[in-house]
């Protein structure tokens, strides 16, 4: 074991037991995945992306390349999961990722002999040809060589919840500049939200032996949390990622709510997506440590120095038995004075610089470069090399600190380009680069606590003032100012042996000269040549170290080379997270119809038109096939009565002096001149002269309308409207809203629907009184209803609307009394065969596409009067011959069916693109007629009555002769609508 | 994205529906002619910079907003109610 006995962050009366490839280990809360598998002396924990190469636990953060697990298992297994981030729980279960059959021995490692076939682009050049292997055999073989965690191919069970959030002040990060900055907004008065991606606030405070204020940081941070935690205007978001700017404020965030539950309640989700507007920002994300490229720089124990001080300091954990130190700067020696205090045997301290003193007791090799490692499953020797010659040094754990690399990502999402510096050697963020955004602390390069903490202090104070809000007086606490000592070195150029860059995607710094020599040299293509940057980390330990190969291969500075764009997320955010609440029933509400519940009860059928949940078909006994039904409930409306709940139909209340204006601006016909308890057929143009909807219109007083739309267009034509009267005409004296909800509206069609609505009125509703397109109010059972004469079926007909509390019990009234007349409900399916009988309309034919004269109702647009869309809908390209215009086909010789957009060809013509003359929009089986028929566009179509036209779907392979004839096949004349 | 609504102050930008240029507000006389239309619903400029626009506020008031929008920093400049600027304009 290589915990130690005492000290730490971690709860030793709390262990836990988890897994890891089987095998059953013991950790501590307060540990992470990582720390525990490494108190178990686990250093191998996966095999890398391309080579199969045996990987260790490198960093102890959200940049890890390496350790990723695949957690859990069956179908609630989640790939790619960092096991430096992953809290301990009890029950855990980890399993590595890509080996077969075993961790310590994968047969895909014979890759890494292969490397040399391998390089950047090998597969570019190496699966050209036979083309039709890419497919079949080349792509199935890299994707199983390659690659890392595998999802279980189940539906994803777990919960996932959106959220949002608004605050005065975000705070991104809970380190020193973070807490300093939350601290004294939350003191002035702000609203504040502290999002850190850790589960304990402190940053490097919890991993670093600095005092602040004469205490150890950790404990002052503990101290300020529990200050923080105290105040209503503060929310505390721990496990809570910043993963994106965006415009005006906005900040999306992952919040890990229940990865580190071993039970979680069943409410909980796993992950909470959340949307935070802020009115200012602090970014105070610190920075990553960077590594150095040498010879096989990738075995199991080399890590980050800042790493090894974590699992030291924090986790209470040696990560080897003697660790040797790389470093181009003081961290390193830092390093090695926290690991002598903790007892720990240092094997040599090897720092680059030269004119450097050794700060405690340990070994030191100034002016000196790792150049080579060994250990196969875990590092055994490195070699170094100075000016005193070669020199092999045993060690099991190498601890590298090639500087700080700012975590500039979040500056870059907004078009922001970083700033190279060169006291610190690296990028720091542009100012102002996200507007209402400031940098602090190791973020924007400043790396001492004391800088931290003032340079926090003072973004908050600036943003208090922003504000309107005068900041604090806070006594501010001593911190060590130690100033950035460093020498940039980034990798060693002289051996032969792989030295690599981006861990994750194994890219190595001889693949950044392969495509330097291949002329991928711009940072963006060298990127995606090499595959530098990519993945799950997204390079945040590989960037600028590939940035600085490139640097030396081109003879240019870092700066002059330039970074590759930082884009959203900043790690990886679940799918099931950015869309929960996306899926399912949660998609889209459900509308359901007053007579739902009947409908069910009846055994109908449904189909989802739109949200709205509506019956197709209402089946009875022995009815096997959709048509029977069907073909039974039309004859059922042409010879007794139907009745069909058409509630979904867009209701507008228009009211106002000038109602009758707007309405004659808005519909293409004249609706002024219509009279009191009189209903008019209207067309609605677009702008663009094109018809937008078609509905009634029905006047129930001098300056009261109710307009009704088709289901699928209400919400378009409501704001068509106020774009009328809000956008063009706001002198109107007009008000209207939608009523959709608050009638319950049902059609009851069919010669013997006078009979069923008279008995169910109290008033006389005679052919005399209610002719055809006639409107008046109602009572039914002393309820205030409209009654409306119109149809959509050809037949006689009423529309009754009742007030949608009473739609159910309507609905019940209304299908007794149509069964004891022989007849009884009808779904969709009838509803749209009548109307094709009869040529009417429906989005099938008015898809945007055409004008009211290619729908054959260019006769309403009115000549005497403005309308939108008139003068457009007159364009010669319009209005010339080879126009569209909607017919009716019927077949020449019996046809099982028409097919809804199959091609018209003329006779003879070839029938290949370019030659088609129209389409079918609509068909259906006609009772009436005994065969198929069916409304199509066709070029001059009107004009083409009697000829023989070719319909041709390729897609069904269904091709036939038909006849062109008018739309209308039932009642021509209109009699039984006036009956 | 955040705009501000007249009526319901800083709203997220998912409430609301674009439509395009404020242009549409001036819709040509009715004898203006066929090429006054084309204008008016087709031709549009593309600024990259100040654009003023129309927007719905469609989840929250209904609305319609003029925006004074930088097509370049998608910052907003100013947000009036439609009705309020054509009055004004008269």
């Amino acid at each position: 074991m290589s915990r130690l006995t005492s000290g730490g962050q971690i709860d030793r009366t709390q262990p836990l037991r988890f897994s890891f490839d089987g095998k059953s280990l013991a950790g501590f809360k307060g540990d992470t995945l990582a720390s525990a598998l490494l108190a178990n002396d686990i250093r191998l924990v996966g095999r890398s992306f391309k080579y199969h190469r045996p990987r260790g636990i490198l960093s102890a953060g959200s940049e890890e390349p390496n350790a990723l697990m695949q957690l859990g298992q069956g179908d609630q297994t989640t790939p790619n999961v960092r096991a430096t981030t992953q809290e301990l729980y009890d029950g855990l279960i980890a399993a590595s990722q890509n080996r077969f059959p075993s961790l310590a021995f994968d047969l895909l490692s014979v890759n890494d002999l292969m490397a040399p076939f391998f390089g950047a682009g090998f597969y570019y050049k190496t699966f050209m040809w036979p083309k039709s292997f890419w497919e079949k055999v080349y792509e199935p073989f890299i994707r199983r060589a390659a690659g890392l965690g595998r999802l279980s191919g189940k539906a994803d069970r777990a919960l996932y919840d959106k959220a949002f959030a608004h605050c005065d002040l975000l705070v991104i990060g809970g380190g020193p500049a973070g807490l300093m900055a939350a601290l004294t907004a939350a003191r002035g008065g702000l609203d504040v939200i502290l999002a850190d991606e850790d589960f304990a606030f402190g940053g490097r405070l919890n991993s670093e032996t600095v005092e602040i204020a004469g205490q150890p940081g950790a404990g002052w941070a503990a101290q300020v949390v529990t200050e923080l935690a105290g105040m209503a205007n503060v929310r505390l978001m721990p496990r809570t990622t910043v993963t994106g700017a965006y415009d005006g404020g906005t900040y999306a965030a992952l919040q890990r709510v229940s990865h580190h539950l071993a039970d979680p309640a069943d409410h909980l989700p796993l992950e909470t997506f959340w949307r935070i507007a802020a009115r200012r920002t602090i970014l105070a994300g610190g920075a990553i440590e960077r590594p150095i490229a040498f010879a096989n720089n990738d075995r199991p124990g080399v890590m980050m120095a800042s790493a090894v001080r974590s699992y030291a300091n924090r986790f209470a954990v040696l990560p080897g038995q003697k660790i040797s130190l790389f470093t181009n700067n003081d961290d390193g020696h830092r390093t090695a004075l926290d690991l002598l205090r903790l007892g720990a045997d240092i094997a040599a301290v090897v720092d680059t610089r030269g004119d450097v003193a050794a700060m405690g007791d340990y070994p030191l090799i100034t002016g000196g470069q790792v150049t080579g490692t060994s250990g196969r499953l875990g590092l055994k020797s490195i070699t170094v090399s100075s000016a005193s010659g070669r020199l092999k040094v045993a060690t099991d754990c190498l601890a590298v600190s090639g500087g700080w690399n700012p975590s500039v990502h979040l500056t870059c999402h907004m078009n922001g380009r970083p700033v190279w510096r060169e006291d610190i050697a690296a990028f720091v963020p542009a100012d102002n680069a996200i507007p209402g955004m400031r940098v602090a602390g190791a973020a924007n390069g400043d790396f001492s606590t004391h800088a931290a903490l003032s340079a926090g202090a003072a973004a908050a104070a600036e943003a208090l003032g922003d504000l309107g809000k005068p900041a604090p007086a806070t006594v501010f606490p001593a911190a060590e100012d130690a100033p950035i000592q460093l020498e940039p070195f980034w990798h060693f150029t002289g051996s032969k042996g792989r030295a690599w860059l981006d861990l994750q995607n194994d890219v190595t710094t001889k693949d950044v000269a392969l495509a330097h020599r291949e002329n991928f040299r711009s940072v963006e293509h060298m990127k995606r040549y090499t595959t530098l940057g990519m993945a799950t980390d997204q390079g945040k330990t590989s960037n600028v170290g590939g940035l600085a190969v490139m640097a030396d291969l081109t003879q240019r500075s870092i700066p002059e080379t330039g970074t590759t764009t930082f884009r959203p997320p900043y790690s990886p955010v679940a799918l099931g997270a950015l869309g929960a609440h996306g899926a399912g029933k949660d998609f889209a509400p459900s509308r359901f119809l007053p007579s739902d519940a009947l409908a069910r009860e009846l055994g109908a059928h449904f189909i989802e038109m739109g949200v709205w949940y509506r019956p197709s078909l209402f089946p009875q006994s022995g009815e096997t096939h959709w048509r029977q039904t069907c073909d039974r409930e039309m004859r059922m409306v042409r010879s007794a009565v139907g009745i069909t709940d058409i509630t979904p139909f867009g209701k507008i209340d228009v009211q106002g002096a000038d109602a009758a204006v707007l309405l004659d601006l808005v519909y293409a016909n004249t609706m002024s001149s219509l009279k009191q308890g009189r209903v008019r057929y209207g067309v609605m143009l677009r702008e663009d002269g094109m018809a937008l909807d078609d509905g009634t219109c029905a006047r129930l007083g001098e300056d009261h309308f109710v307009l009704t739309t088709t289901a699928g267009a209400a919400s378009d034509v409501f704001a068509h409207l106020e774009f009328c009267t809000q956008v063009l005409r706001p002198e109107l004296d007009v008000q209207f809203f939608s009523v959709t909800d608050q009638w319950a509206q049902f059609s009851i069609a069919g010669p013997r629907s006078r009979e069923l609505v008279s008995g169910l009125c109290d008033e006389d509703i005679s052919n005399e009184r209610i002719p055809y397109m006639a409107c008046a109010e109602v009572t039914i059972g002393g309820i205030g209803c409209r009654l409306f004469r119109i149809s959509f079926s050809g037949e006689q007909s009423y529309e009754i609307a009742i007030p949608a509390r009473y739609g159910e019990a309507l609905a019940r009234e209304l299908g007794q009394r149509a069964a004891a007349l022989g007849g009884g409900w009808y779904g969709l399916e009838a509803l749209n065969a009548l109307r094709i009988e009869k040529g009417y309309l429906t989005h099938a034919e008015m898809t945007g596409q055409y004008t009211a004269d290619a729908l054959g109702i260019g006769g309403m647009v009115s000549a005497k009067k403005d309308c939108i869309g008139k003068v457009l809908s007159q364009r010669s390209a319009l209005v010339g011959p080879g126009k569209m215009e909607l017919i009716g086909l019927k077949p020449v010789s019996p046809l099982k069916q028409f097919s809804g957009g199959a091609f018209l060809f003329s006779q003879g013509a070839r029938q290949v693109l370019g030659n088609e003359e129209g389409h079918v929009t609509s068909h259906c089986y006609s009772p009436s007629l005994d065969h198929v028929i069916a409304m199509a566009f066709l070029r001059d179509g009107r004009s083409r009555l009697g000829e023989h036209i070719i319909m041709k779907d390729n897609a069904r392979g269904i091709e036939a002769v038909c006849e062109v004839c008018p739309m209308v096949h039932v009642d021509p004349d209109g009699e039984r609508l006036r009956g | 994205m955040r705009i501000d609504c007249p009526n319901c102050g800083s709203r997220d930008r998912r409430e609301f529906q674009y439509l395009g240029a404020a242009v549409l507000m001036d819709r040509p006389a009715p004898d203006a002619g066929e090429q006054a239309f084309v204008e008016y619903v087709y031709f549009r400029e593309n600024p990259a910079g100040a654009h003023r626009e129309l927007w719905l506020h469609e989840m929250g008031c209904r609305s319609w907003i003029v925006a004074e929008r930088n097509m370049g920093t998608h910052e907003f400049a100013s947000t009036r109610l439609a009705a309020d600027v054509k009055r004004g304009a008269k």
